[in-house]
């Protein structure tokens, strides 16, 4: 089959210059498509942890490839090796890149030290989904905490990421919030500088 | 009201609300991904992307009918036009061309030089036999169908697989007559 007659003129992805990510598709074409990822998932699984683990885990391969790219792209090779340096990356370029925004707010947990949170008041994958009653507190945001735990993990800062319903006063529709929990192993001094990054001492 | 007129794919896609297309290109990849780990076998994964295309095709058709104003087209030649210069454009923001014809007018090839779903797609040795597109095929063929129209969908060439152009075959099967489920009398 293959080099039968013609020529076979095989693409490879780092020859060509990379996009400016300028291009655009429809916003319904996009809930289409992730209606389709939920669907799928659903017949997959027996309960809700299960399909938020799923969706988590398609939006993970999502966000290992987004940092790459953003990196490469926006930060002239560069990444974040602080943690409040890639928090604010997730908040602001991340978010903007792929939601055409920056995230809503960006707040630090009160009760515990290592938890940091992300709000969207309409998060752009919840935007077409009404969850049925019987699936209780499932929510689709799993996919973007997955991808915001793929961005994170990456960058040498694992972290445990949930997407949860936040009820707004006065709102018909509750908000979305990204719970991240950074590991254990992020004790304080690792914070300064995590990751297996190369430095040189000047002095 | 005065009767709508068609709206061209360019002013229908700069009306309705856009997403990057990165976001889109990487979900689509973490489906096949996703498909690619769960059913092992590129076959069934090319039916599983077939199945998913089919199940938008069917419910994107409102969308496209509602925002188009499309009306009637006189033959499967307009029909394969209207797909590719507004359908295409208005979803996925690029245009597709119509080639190929066979002599009856039911048998053309959609090709598309653009295609948002494929970028940083490279096939491993092992997906071969994957049409990593797939899902586009189905969501022809699901949208045709609920527009009386039964056809087959295949894809001809396909960059990732060493071609020059992404080429989808469209081949009319048969107009199924429109049956109406109530009576005129009531």
């Amino acid at each position: 089959m293959i080099g039968a007659g013609k020529m076979k003129q095989y693409t490879n992805v780092l020859d060509k210059p990379l996009s400016k990510g300028r291009q655009e598709v429809s916003l319904s074409g996009f809930a289409y498509l992730f209606s389709e990822l939920v669907q799928y998932n659903q017949t997959q699984v027996d309960n809700i942890g299960e399909l938020e683990r799923r969706l988590e885990d398609a939006g993970y391969a999502v966000g290992v490839r987004v940092l790459e790219l953003l990196c490469h792209r926006e930060k002239g090779n560069r990444r974040e090796t602080r943690l409040l340096g890639i928090l604010s990356f997730v908040h602001s370029t991340v978010w903007k890149v792929l939601f055409g925004k920056v995230a809503d707010s960006l707040e630090k947990g009160t009760e515990h030290e290592d938890e940091y949170m992300i709000s969207e008041k309409e998060l752009l994958v919840n935007r077409f989904i009404s969850v049925p009653k019987d699936m209780g507190s499932f929510n689709c945001g799993a996919f973007v905490a997955g991808i915001v735990r793929g961005v994170l993990d990456n960058a040498g800062f694992p972290a445990v990421v949930t997407a949860h319903f936040v009820p707004v006063d006065g709102q018909q529709r509750p908000r979305t919030t990204i719970l991240i929990k950074f590991a254990e192993e992020l004790s304080l001094p690792l914070l300064l500088a995590p990751g297996p990054v190369s430095f040189c001492v000047l002095h | 009201m005065a009767p709508a007129v068609p709206r061209s794919g360019d002013a229908i896609f700069a009306n309705v609300e856009r997403v990057n297309a990165e976001l889109f290109t990487l979900t689509y990849g973490a489906i096949v991904r996703q498909l690619l780990t769960d059913l092992e076998e590129v076959e069934e994964v090319n039916k599983q992307l077939d199945q998913m295309g089919y199940n938008i095709g069917i419910r994107l058709i409102d969308e496209f009918l509602a925002k188009s104003n499309v009306t009637r087209c006189v033959d499967f030649r307009e029909t394969a036009e209207v797909i590719a210069k507004v359908g295409f454009k208005m979803f996925l923001g690029v245009t597709a061309s119509v080639t190929n014809w066979d002599t009856e007018g039911t048998c053309c090839s959609l090709i598309l030089e653009d295609n948002p779903l494929v970028d940083f797609v490279e096939l491993p040795d092992t997906c071969q036999g994957l049409y990593y597109c797939n899902i586009l095929s189905g969501v022809v063929r699901g949208a045709l169908e609920m527009v009386s129209m039964k056809t087959e969908v295949t894809w001809v060439r396909d960059m990732l697989r060493g071609d020059d152009a992404f080429e989808l075959q469209v081949k009319l099967l048969k107009q199924i007559p429109e049956e109406y489920p109530y009576k005129d009398d009531e």
